[in-house]
């Protein structure tokens, strides 16, 4: 199996996903000569044309609502955001139009579009291309919300989710764009998009993990092991509809749940985790779930991120805590 | 982005200065204007022709009464009236052939009208019982968008996909003059020009957004907007029907033959309130609304066809029968329409299946097949 990393198979999954349906169409800002500013669309325009890989004006509501536009005439549009911090001039088209439109005209219009968002933080960037909008749209009924933690992931899941006649957000971790794995490229997937991971298991206590954030748990764990804890790691992967099938299982068996992200805690994904895991299981539960992630703060200058970002240590702090609540 | 049209030097808007720029084919007192060279794209336009633009306006008045009144009875929750652009919808909307697409804005039920939907469908999201009415696809509309403005990125957006496709159709999309100060009614601008796509932009300025008057928008014409991206705008008398008819034609010539998109400025007046929860009242004079009283489009209209010959009183019968048989079956249409069924309210948020949504419907389900019969929860 070839290794390659996050970005170079987010590329391939999409290189994929136009030889399939001659109706992926790209778009958005600096994807085509350029290969957009993380690469992800590199070569695409080249081998497919400027009529599939269109270089927009530089306007996000205007990527979004054309893309709309498109949709409706039958085709199935990949918008790339070129940051986080830039999606909101888009956000009254995506809440308005593309979240409701599947609803608005009971099933007659499809938005079959996929949106790509680099997000998060760590790679020491000026302000508003660090941020993790994410609970936006996992709070929107008609979107779908994903993020890939892997080069593998990254490969299947952009593809699963250009084929989906729902719109999804898809957010790209961008500091973990350079990270390597394998990916076998001969199969689509045969994990369905909305499928939560176990990615290490343990019996103690369970980390739920999304997008940057699985590879720092996965940290966590391996620190907390060699200190004698054993510690089960979810890669979450879909955001909305948020599979809690697979953390109730996992809690279940250990007793304890830290939820980990970038996103700011307050009405975070965690919030909703913490809710539902001690509806579904408040009598397994050993330990009142804890949530690790950014504080109520904006997004600070990149020489204070690292205090921002939850690192192992700060997730270990709050296993510390369900251990010894 | 390179477009595979061809690009053609015709057809080409006309210099036109006359009635201070101003396109204008029927005078207020419903005389045919002299030297205006918009006259060469209706000349096919004939007695019947002009008969049936005449019974399109008072069908559109009638349906508009009619909803008027609905609202008032308490069959509709909110009523956005068009009185007074009836030209301006029939006109431009008689001008679309069968495979041009229309992205209305929510006032537009005259185009709608025209388009081939059943009016009382178009009651339906005024009355709560949906969001819209009809399938965009069986009558070449979507439906009214309500978030003004982000219609206009669906047009050009639709249009991209006619150049993609190589077809030669075009995308309509309607917008008030409120709208103009959207961003999305510029980044629109912005995309059209930049992708020499297949779109008409037709503002209805009615002079009033809600209490806003045009001037609190914009202190140039609407029409002159288009100027700074390259587009070419149009402005014309929208209560004129005939020369609606000829901007509308011109500009999806001018799509078709891949010269890309074009602005019409449609200058009218909107003669009832916003809303039936507006009080113009409130903001405006009876002045300002008798100075537009007398330029009434289907006032002109009628004396045309009086002074030419080409109405009688068994014809105005005949067309007010039309409208009174149009407005029953409205009026009929909208006390049978159904309310949502709970499980209505879950459907289509998604086309897959999403488990949060069926947990919420299940267990609301399941809540209200366990109410006593007078509807209470209890023990």
């Amino acid at each position: 199996m070839p290794t390659m990393s996050l970005g170079k198979a987010l590329n391939h999954g999409l290189r994929k996903a136009m030889e399939r349906d001659p109706k992926v169409v790209l778009m958005g800002e600096d994807i085509g000569k350029l290969g957009g500013v993380f690469r992800v669309t590199e070569g695409l325009q080249r081998d497919f044309g400027d009529r599939r890989v269109i270089d927009t004006p530089l306007a996000e509501s205007g990527v979004i609502g054309t893309a709309v536009g498109l949709a409706a005439r039958g085709y199935r549009p990949v918008c790339e955001i070129q940051f986080d911090g830039f999606i909101y001039p888009a956000f009254d088209q995506i809440v308005s139009q593309v979240a409701k439109l599947h609803y608005r005209s009971e099933g007659r219009v499809t938005v079959a579009l996929t949106i790509r968002v680099p997000f998060g933080g760590g790679v020491g960037a000026v302000e508003h291309h660090s941020e993790s909008p994410e609970a936006y749209f996992a709070h929107t009924a008609g979107l779908r919300v994903v993020t890939p933690s892997n080069a593998a992931d990254g490969y299947r899941m952009i593809q699963q989710a250009v084929a989906s006649d729902d719109p999804v957000v898809f957010f790209e971790p961008k500091r973990r764009y350079w990270e390597k794995g394998e990916v076998d490229e001969t199969r689509l997937s045969d994990t369905p998009l909305h499928r939560a991971a176990v990615v290490t298991t343990g019996s103690d206590v369970t980390i739920a993990a999304y997008g940057p954030m699985v590879a720092t748990a996965l940290d966590a764990a391996r620190i907390g092991r060699e200190e004698g804890t054993s510690i089960e790691v979810i890669d979450l992967r879909s955001l909305s509809p948020v599979d809690f099938d697979t953390i109730e299982a996992s809690v279940r068996k250990t007793g304890r749940l830290v939820v980990a992200h970038e996103a700011s805690v307050f009405c975070g994904l965690g919030a909703e985790i913490a809710a539902r895991i001690s509806e579904r299981c408040f009598f397994h539960l050993e330990a009142p779930v804890r949530r690790v992630g950014g504080f109520a703060t904006p997004y600070p200058p990149s020489r204070a991120e690292h205090h921002f970002l939850p690192d192992a240590d700060r997730i270990l702090h709050e296993v510390d805590r369900c251990l010894q609540p | 982005m390179a477009t595979a049209q061809v690009r053609v030097p015709e057809p080409s808007i006309p210099e036109w200065t006359g009635f201070d720029g101003l396109v204008q084919l029927i005078s207020v007192d419903g005389q045919r204007t002299v030297g205006c060279p918009y006259w060469e794209l209706v000349a096919d336009v004939d007695a019947a022709q002009l008969r049936g633009l005449y019974r399109d306006m008072t069908i559109v008045r009638r349906i508009d009464a009619e909803a008027m009144a609905l609202q008032r009875q308490g069959e509709l929750a909110l009523w956005a009236p068009l009185l007074g652009q009836e030209a301006a919808q029939v006109g431009s909307a008689r001008a679309l052939r069968a495979d041009d697409f229309v992205f209305p804005s929510y006032r537009e039920h005259g185009v709608a009208y025209c388009r081939g939907v059943d009016p009382a469908q178009m009651l339906r999201l005024w009355r709560g019982a949906g969001l819209s009415g009809w399938d965009p696809a069986d009558y070449g509309i979507a439906t009214p968008a309500i978030v003004v403005g982000s219609q206009a990125l669906h047009a050009t957006g639709y249009a991209l996909g006619i150049a993609l496709d190589g077809a030669t159709s075009a995308a309509v999309t309607y917008f008030g003059d409120g709208a103009t100060s959207e961003g999305d009614i510029a980044e629109a601008f912005g995309f059209a020009a930049s992708y020499v796509v297949p779109v008409v932009f037709f503002c209805q300025n009615n002079q009033w957004a809600i209490s806003e008057p045009v001037r609190v928008q914009s202190h140039a014409s609407i029409a002159q907007r288009g100027q700074g991206y390259g587009i070419p705008g149009i402005q014309v008398d929208g209560n004129d029907v005939l020369a609606v008819l000829a901007a509308t034609r011109l500009a999806l010539a001018r799509a078709s033959a891949g010269q890309g998109p074009t602005l019409i400025e449609a200058v009218t007046y909107r003669m009832g309130p916003h809303t039936t929860s507006d009080d113009p009242t409130r903001y405006r004079s009876r002045a300002d609304e008798e100075e537009w009283r007398v330029k009434d489009p289907l006032a002109r209209l009628h004396a045309l066809l009086r002074t030419e010959g080409l109405a009688d009183d068994s014809f105005d019968q005949d067309v007010v029968a039309d409208a009174d048989e149009v407005a029953a079956a409205l009026r009929q249409g909208c006390l049978t329409m159904p309310d949502p069924e709970v499980s209505d309210l879950f459907a289509h948020v998604y086309a897959d299946a999403h488990p949060l949504l069926l947990e919420e419907r299940d267990a609301y389900e399941a809540f209200l097949a366990g109410l006593d019969e007078d509807g209470d929860a209890g023990a």
